[in-house]
Order: C-alpha cells, then sequence, then structure tokens
C-alpha cells in the first residue's frame, strides 16, 4: 500500500483505539473518574503518566539532538530521567498526603497567601506556554512529512488537531487512554530501532548493539563513528564541546524542571496512597527508561547511517560522495518539507557533508576541493526519517508517525489542561470571580486552552531552537520558579509568604530575561534577541539551556533571606508541614474547594 | 504520636534521602559529567565507560534507586508507625 494511504490507517486506527478506550472506561466508572488514579494498579499509572510525560521533545527531537551532539547530548538521557528520583524523594508523596488539585492550590495554602497563589500561576504559564510551543513544532513536523507539505502548512494542521483534541477532551484525564498512548508510542519507537540495530550489528537489543561491533567488520560502532566524525572535521561522538560548567548546569537544570513540571507533578495528587506516590514514580520512570534508553543507540545508529549514505566511498576522494542525483527517496521526501536542503556549493552535483565550521579542517576541505558544507538536515527529523533511511517497509514508517503524534498529542492536551485549569480555577474562580458560575468557569478554561493554542502555535511558526531546546527552556523557568517553593514549603517549615513569593519571582525573571536575552523567545516582535548567544558572552559560561539552575539558586537564597527577616508563618500552617510529613492521617481540610473538572 | 518520635522518623527519612541523593550525584554528576575523561579510558563491552555512564547507566541506577527509596522508606513507616491503613 502506498505509505501516504497507510499513515492515514494506522494514525487512523490509533485515534479510533483512544476513543473506544474513553468510551469503555467512560461507561464503566459512573462518577468519579477524575480520579485518574483510583483502583488502577500503580503498574497503569506510571505507564499513563509516562506518556504524558513523554512528548514530541522525547519521541522526535531527543535521538536526533544526541545523534548530532554526541556525548553533549547526554544533558538530555540524565536530566530528564533524574527528575523523577527528584520526584518521588522530595515531591510525590509530601503533595499526595496534601492531596490538593493544582499546584498554585497547594503553593497558596502552604503560604497562606492569594499573592503566592497568583505568582505561582505566572509561573505555571510561563513554563506551560514555552513547553507547549515545543510540542506544536513536533507536530507540526510530523504532519509536514506525512501530508506532504511545507513545515508551516504542517504547524497548521497541528494546531487544528490539537483544538479539536484538547476541548473535545474527554481523553487526557482517562488512564487507560494514556496507557494505550503508551503502548502505541514505545511500539511505534522501538520497532524500528530493533530492525536497524540488527541491520548494523545482528545484535536485536538496541541498548547492547549499542556497544556491539558492526556486523562483518569486528569494528566496534561507536568505534568507528568516532572515526568517520572526526574524519569530517566533526568532534568525536563519544566526546563533547560543551563546557564541563555547561553539561553539569543543563543536566541540573532539567532534573529539577522535570519535578517541578506541573503537568506531571499532579498525577501524583490523584493516587490512593502516600506509599502509591513513591512507587508510581519509580513505574513512571521504568517504562520512560524503556525508550530514554533506547533513544542513544537509535541517535548513534542513525548518524552512522546518514554518514554512510552520503559517503559510500573514501573521505576526500574524487568520488567518495554521494551524487546528488543518486540521492536516495527518503531525502527526496524531506527536502520537501524543507527540513533537508542541499545547496551545490561547489558544483559537482555531488554531496558533500562534514564540519565547514572548523577552521582546522578547513585546509582538508579545501584540498578535496569542498567549499563548505552542503547538505543540512534539521535534527528534528531524524526519529521520523531513521525507518526510511534504513530502508524499513512503508508500515513502521506510518507506525513511527502514529507514535510521535501519540506523544505530542498527550503531552500537549495535558499541558493544555493544567493551563486551562489554572486560569479558570485559580485565577478566576479562585482570585477574582469567587461566585462565578461552574459553567463559566469551564468557559473560561476552554478560552484560556485556546488561546494558549495560538500562542504556542506562534511560538512554533519562529522557534529558538529545536523542539528539545525549546522544551530544555520550559524546564528551565520551572526549576527556577516552582520547584524550590513547593521544595522549602515541605522540608522548611520556617519558610514564610514574602519569602516564597520574592524568591518564585527573582528565579522567574531572571531566568526568563535571561533565555529572551540570548534566545528570543516571547519578545521576538520587539526585537529579541538581543545578545550573541556565544559561550564568551554567557554568564559563567551557563548557555540558556543551563540557566535555571543559577536561577534556582538565587530563588532559594532569596527565599531564606526574606524569609528570616520577615514574621515566621502562623502556627497553623507550620502545623500542616507536621501533617503532610506524615503519610497516615486524616485528609487535610483547606479553605479552597476541589478544582472541578474542566472536560466536563 | 509525640514530638520526640515524629522528628525521629523525619530524621531518619532525611537519612535515606541523603543516601539516595548520594548515588544519584555520583552516578550521573561525577561518572558521566565531572570524571568522565577518566572513565573513558576504561572501556567495557565496547563503550567507554564514562560515556556508557552518562547515556545508559544512570538511568538503569535511577529506576533501581526509586524501588530502593520506596522500599526502605514503607520499612520506616511501618518502624515509626505512621503507615498508612
Amino acid at each position: 500500500m502506498e505509505l501516504k494511504a497507510l499513515t492515514y490507517l494506522v494514525v487512523g486506527a490509533t485515534f479510533a483505539l483512544y476513543i473506544a478506550i474513553a468510551f469503555w472506561s467512560r461507561a464503566h466508572n459512573t462518577g468519579d473518574f477524575y480520579i485518574a488514579g483510583k483502583g488502577v494498579s500503580p503498574i497503569a499509572n506510571g505507564m499513563a503518566t509516562a506518556a504524558d510525560w513523554m512528548s514530541a521533545a522525547s519521541f522526535i527531537s531527543m535521538a536526533g539532538l544526541i545523534a548530532f551532539l554526541g556525548y553533549d547530548g547526554s544533558v538530555y538521557l540524565m536530566g530528564w530521567t533524574g527528575g523523577y528520583v527528584l520526584l518521588a524523594l522530595f515531591l510525590a508523596p509530601y503533595l499526595r498526603k496534601f492531596g490538593k488539585f493544582t499546584v498554585p492550590e497547594f503553593i497558596g495554602e502552604r503560604y497562606y497567601s492569594k499573592t503566592a497563589r497568583i505568582v505561582a500561576v505566572i509561573c505555571l504559564i510561563f513554563v506551560s506556554f514555552t513547553y507547549v510551543a515545543g510540542q506544536m513544532r513536533g507536530v507540526g513536523i510530523v504532519f509536514s512529512r506525512f501530508l506532504e507539505v511545507d513545515v508551516n502548512v504542517g504547524l497548521m494542521v497541528g494546531m487544528g488537531v490539537v483544538f479539536v483534541y484538547a476541548v473535545l477532551g474527554g481523553m487526557k484525564g482517562i488512564t487507560y487512554t494514556q496507557v494505550a498512548q503508551y503502548c502505541v508510542l514505545i511500539f511505534a519507537y522501538t520497532v524500528p530501532a530493533v530492525f536497524i540495530a540488527i541491520e548494523i550489528t545482528g545484535n536485536p537489543v538496541p541498548q547492547l548493539a549499542f556497544g556491539g561491533d558492526i556486523a562483518g567488520s569486528g569494528e566496534s560502532l561507536l568505534g568507528k563513528l568516532d572515526d568517520i566524525v572526526t574524519a569530517l572535521g566533526f568532534n568525536e561522538y563519544t566526546s563533547g564541546t560543551k563546557s564541563k560548567i555547561d553539561v553539569f548546569c543543563i543536566t541540573l537544570a532539567l532534573m529539577v524542571g522535570t519535578a517541578g513540571l506541573p503537568h506531571v507533578i499532579v498525577r501524583f495528587f490523584t493516587v490512593p496512597k502516600v506509599r502509591d506516590a513513591r512507587i508510581s514514580a519509580g513505574y513512571a520512570l521504568l517504562f520512560i527508561a524503556v525508550l530514554y534508553t533506547t533513544a542513544p543507540a537509535v541517535g548513534a545508529m542513525a548518524r552512522y547511517n546518514l554518514a554512510n549514505t552520503i559517503l559510500p566511498g573514501e573521505v576526500g576522494t574524487e568520488t567518495g560522495n554521494l551524487l546528488y542525483e543518486e540521492r536516495p527517496a527518503w531525502m527526496k521526501n524531506w527536502e520537501r518539507t524543507g527540513l533537508v536542503t542541499f545547496d551545490d556549493k561547489n558544483g559537482d552535483g555531488r554531496i558533500q557533508y562534514y564540519n565547514d565550521s572548523n577552521p582546522d579542517f578547513a585546509g582538508s576541505a579545501n584540498s578535496y576541493g569542498w567549499r563548505g558544507s552542503e547538505l543540512s538536515v534539521d535534527n528534528d527529523i531524524v526519529v521520523l526519517a531513521n525507518p526510511e533511511i534504513a530502508g524499513l517497509p512503508n508500515w513502521v514508517i506510518a507506525l513511527v508517525a502514529a507514535g510521535a503524534i501519540a506523544a505530542a498529542l498527550s503531552t500537549a492536551a495535558g499541558l493544555l489542561l493544567v493551563i486551562s485549569a489554572a486560569v479558570s480555577h485559580d485565577l478566576v474562580k479562585g482570585i477574582f470571580v469567587p461566585g462565578i458560575s461552574e459553567k463559566n468557569e469551564l468557559r473560561a478554561g476552554r478560552i484560556a486552552a485556546a488561546f494558549a493554542i495560538i500562542v504556542a502555535g506562534y511560538l512554533g511558526f519562529d522557534p529558538p531552537g529545536w523542539v528539545a531546546q525549546v522544551v530544555a527552556f520550559a524546564f528551565g523557568l520551572a526549576a527556577a520558579s516552582l520547584f524550590p517553593a513547593i521544595l522549602l514549603g515541605i522540608f522548611f517549615k520556617r519558610m514564610n509568604k514574602q519569602g516564597a513569593i520574592a524568591g518564585m519571582l527573582t528565579g522567574l525573571l531572571f531566568t526568563y530575561g535571561y533565555i529572551e536575552y540570548f534566545k528570543g523567545l516571547f519578545l521576538k516582535w520587539a526585537g529579541s534577541p538581543w545578545g550573541d548567544d556565544v559561550a564568551t558572552e554567557w554568564l559563567f559560561g551557563i548557555s540558556p539551556e543551563g540557566i535555571g539552575v543559577i536561577g534556582m539558586l538565587l530563588n532559594v537564597l532569596v527565599a531564606l533571606s526574606v524569609s528570616y527577616v520577615t514574621a515566621p508563618p502562623p502556627d497553623s500552617i507550620q502545623e500542616l508541614v507536621e501533617h503532610i510529613r506524615i503519610p497516615r492521617g486524616i485528609k487535610i481540610e483547606t479553605s479552597f474547594r476541589a478544582a472541578p473538572d474542566v472536560r466536563k | 504520636m509525640t514530638p520526640a518520635n515524629r522528628s525521629a522518623y523525619w530524621r531518619a527519612n532525611l537519612g535515606l534521602v541523603a543516601a539516595s541523593m548520594a548515588v544519584w550525584f555520583v552516578c550521573s554528576y561525577v561518572f558521566g559529567i565531572l570524571l568522565v575523561e577518566q572513565m573513558n579510558k576504561i572501556t567495557i563491552g565496547g563503550f567507554k565507560l564514562g560515556f556508557w555512564f552518562a547515556q545508559q547507566g544512570s538511568i538503569y541506577i535511577f529506576v533501581v534507586l526509586i524501588f530502593f527509596y520506596a522500599w526502605r522508606m514503607n520499612k520506616i513507616d511501618q518502624k515509626y508507625d505512621v503507615h498508612e491503613d
């Protein structure tokens, strides 16, 4: 069958599956299916959390980034998994005991302050918007390839689909729909990886093939890869170019940010017991790890395949490089999206792909008659193009499209739900119009979700980086704003509202300002970025992706200083903290009522 | 529950958290980042060890670490009689 028809079929079938499960669950859980985890085993809950968490950045973008970054790509691998350890140890069990429904609600309650709650909503909106923007671009890339249109048209289609999906709703909160999404996504990710691993090394397990030998040559994959890329002027695959402090800070910002992401935290509010909150984080990470340990293998094998395709002969020989006329079908397909481009700079009709910004390699390139690297490949296409590059059957390619859409949609829907709950429940109902009817509250939530899609789409047209990088900014913002406020609220009884508010604002403004200055985010219409985004300009040599760590430290410092010079929190709050720390005990009664479900 | 008992429970919790964080830090930040060049001199199963910790090993250890923490913490809950139901 033709690829396009097959893609429609597979994507359509998975959508039908999600909707069927949604209806089936609805029928069997009459009243209380909002409490997602109730009666659901920690294993199913872990899968659902993993689907919620693994986004377009994990599915589409990460392996591609690793393929081109090599060792430096480790920041994403460690950063996006290590955060679950922080979540399990520092937040999940205590927030579960507290038993609230939104993150701003916890902050407003713990810091006995509506102002704190508003500040938390602002932080949450900054984080979630940045994150959704990354998802939209991912969705755009998927649609552009499979509808064979330009990436911006793909983005428009994607916005429409996300809008329908999120506003139709009813999908997101149902645990079993997400379990299905996890299964689709992980199957779609591992099947091509297994095929490619067999093709290259003969070992079907990607995690082992990664360290294995190339079939029939006796040379290790990583060793061979190091040789190939250094011969083209790139740095060694297994060592990095980023400074140590930058790698350290990006990893830490991603870890802490993971633990501070509102749409991840809320999943632990709803498990039945404190005990389950701890173990659920473990299961979630276990299921996430399946993809995260496969991704670096996929990255390395994709880089190897790409290099071999373009350079079938010896480096530097006249006929070593591939003739443009003889380029494989996948390259032609992706050229249509504008994400792969070729420019025959030296007019020899062959594709030269090398590192033309390496001054040490310029001499060799010149002697080969090369006039600059002629091929540009967008990182974000690697996973999607991988099955085509490896010549796998069309059904695998269609499956990958379905998996990518599942990943992007489940996360986008989760984020939109968090944004609309924050606006309708925390802002409108909690602060400005306490007497609002439930119907109008839900309407406010929907308007907020629609507005968020439009803003995210706008950001997606001209993103300040690749999907994974845009998403990394969201983590920096979460690390610098929400995480310290929650952590101090649980582990530091003396923390008061003045400290928490001052800390959150400092962390958020500093981190956001730094990213806007170097990368441009929301203020591109006003001429941002203003700064020159190079290591010599960065504060302590820390890139905008890692700056959340400094924002977090500033947050904690300001929070502690301010809280020590102002009055301690009232006794009732100190008692509340004691109560949160102990698993057993009655549910805490507080002044705000539970969040309604905006999907109704 | 007496205040003394309560603070003993909290100290036991913090001790476990500190030990877990040490493992977390060593397998990722020390082996995978700070000492990666030194670790890379060792090769096991086709991998340079530092590179392996950064792209594979740390993730496996994180998973085991959370399950270990959850198991130990349940024991501590029982010991201080603060477990649920």
